[in-house]
């Protein structure tokens, strides 16, 4: 394990004129660990989130990112090419509806294909190699390889979608609600890929979560937010279990039991 | 002897934000330290704050005032100010846990619930299974439920899941919550002899143990944790 993070953030802030999408934001995360960020609709959670994959550009505040080479670079200094080059290589994005992450007209082979194909890889044998092994890494069938993901369930879907973002081996992955508008015994398998998944590549990744379970399940670190703020940020399991800003324990104690 | 772990002046309340800011107070003043090969167990009557104690050595649980000094790795670390990526390393390395109850993760085996804290530590994960068949044989848990996840075993079953999974690695220290609370005697048994084996072996654990016998068979030194009452000292 290395002594240097992976991406340093400092007192990011976004606005939408004088609304406030998230303030102040800093912290770094390491490599092979997951942050939670937790907070209700509103929160800033997909802003912050949006802001750090440089989907959107924050209005103050920097991040930088350790590249492979060992060298931090600041994100929002970055032209345009290099930022979509680091997406489509080092980062992956795992959206909450996996119509947004999939080429929905285009075969699960091909979904998988074309990030390695954007990395360079021409072989045709060796893509389709490797998409088979990822998508039986992501449980689903060979035979489905040519069937377009418009023809898949929710979750089949969703797995696709993690299976296109993992190909090219990233070192940082950002999900927004990866878990969002599942059924939950399709959330607990998909839970489980992920943290299996996560802990074998030694993954960096940042999940957006409404949901304490999911946050408890796959993350060891957590931030809290509200009206774009972090109101609480600590180990997970710290967290959830002594609580101590005031809105951090109004979320645990409405936890349903079953 | 060795101190892997000292405690000194601690002190833990909760505020209750939701109950107009109350203030639970729950210890003050709460010094001792562990030693190497000994059992030390916290006694005291339910909701004097023994396993509030023990989770703040956990790190699960914030520290207001006070120090927890553990040696990790070659140096010292506060626990009680440390970052949560020294806390994680510490966990990793140096302070196991056996909780109360187990905390299942759907589709994850017994077996590699048991197994998982020795694969985080870098073990191969054939031989990390390996041990954990050992322990969960050793404390008779039927073979047939080895490769079923623990979400629907009894009681007494998840503890033993619990049990192997906190034993299986050698941290140098040990804290246990109540790890025979819902064992029958034959198991009960089992669980005294793998503490004296962790103290043959050099390990301080810290444990609370409810039942008397066990609590007999494995203390070294018993803390009376009363004596930290946070309203003793507040009045």
């Amino acid at each position: 394990m290395t002594d240097e993070p992976l991406l340093r953030v400092s007192a990011l802030s976004k606005f939408y004129g004088s609304r406030v999408g998230c303030e102040n934001v800093t912290f770094d995360l390491w490599p092979g660990e997951v942050l939670a960020v937790v907070g209700e609709s509103g929160s800033g959670k997909t802003t912050l989130l949006n802001c750090l994959s440089t989907r959107l550009l924050p209005s103050s505040g920097t991040a930088s990112y350790r590249m492979r080479d060992g060298q931090f670079r600041e994100l929002y200094r970055m032209s345009e090419a290099e930022r979509r080059f680091l997406m489509r290589t080092d980062w992956g994005f795992v959206h909450q509806n996996p119509a947004d992450g999939l080429r929905m007209t285009v075969s699960a082979g091909a979904n998988v294909g074309e990030r390695l194909m954007a990395v360079g890889d021409r072989h045709y044998g060796k893509i389709r190699a490797t998409a088979v092994d990822w998508l039986s890494r992501v449980e689903i069938d060979e035979d489905r390889i040519d069937d377009e993901p418009r023809a898949f369930s929710g979750g089949m879907r969703q797995r696709l979608q993690i299976a296109r973002n993992l190909v090219t081996g990233p070192r940082l992955v950002f999900m927004d609600e990866p878990t969002g508008g599942l059924d939950v015994s399709v959330q607990a398998r998909l839970l489980d890929l992920l943290r299996g998944l996560v802990t074998d590549l030694c993954l960096a990744a940042i999940v957006v979560t409404h949901d304490l379970a999911v946050a408890r399940l796959l993350s060891q670190r957590m931030m809290v937010m509200k009206d774009g703020r972090v109101v609480e940020s600590g180990l997970t399991d710290r967290v959830l279990d002594d609580p101590r800003a005031p809105y951090t324990q109004l979320l645990v104690s409405s936890i349903l039991q079953v | 002897m060795a101190t892997p772990l000292v405690v000194s002046d601690v002190a833990k309340s909760f505020t209750m934000h939701l109950r107009d800011g109350i203030k639970l107070p729950v210890v003050a003043g709460v010094s001792f330290s562990l030693r190497a090969g000994e059992c030390t167990v916290l006694g005291g009557p339910s909701g004097a704050g023994k396993s509030s104690i023990l989770k703040m050595l956990y790190g699960n649980y914030a520290v207001d005032e006070g120090q927890i000094i553990v040696q990790h790795e070659d140096g010292l670390i506060d626990l009680a100010t440390a970052s949560p990526r020294k806390v994680l390393a510490v966990r990793r390395l140096t302070i196991g846990y056996v909780s109360q109850f187990l905390r299942t993760v759907p589709r994850v085996t017994a077996l590699d619930v048991v197994a998982e804290p020795l694969v985080e530590r870098g073990e191969d994960r054939a031989v990390a299974r390996g041990k954990a068949r050992g322990l969960l044989a050793q404390l008779n848990l039927p073979e047939k439920l080895w490769a079923l996840p623990p979400a629907t075993f009894s009681g007494g079953e998840q503890q033993r899941v619990n049990i192997a999974r906190g034993f299986i690695t050698e941290h140098p220290i040990l804290l246990l919550d109540e790890p025979t609370a819902s064992l029958d005697a034959r198991n009960r048994d089992v669980v005294i002899a793998l503490i004296a084996a962790k103290k043959a072996a050099g390990v301080a654990l810290l444990g609370i143990f409810h039942d008397h016998d066990v609590r007999e068979a494995v203390a070294d030194r018993v803390i009376d944790v009363t004596a930290f009452a946070a309203g003793k000292i507040a009045a």
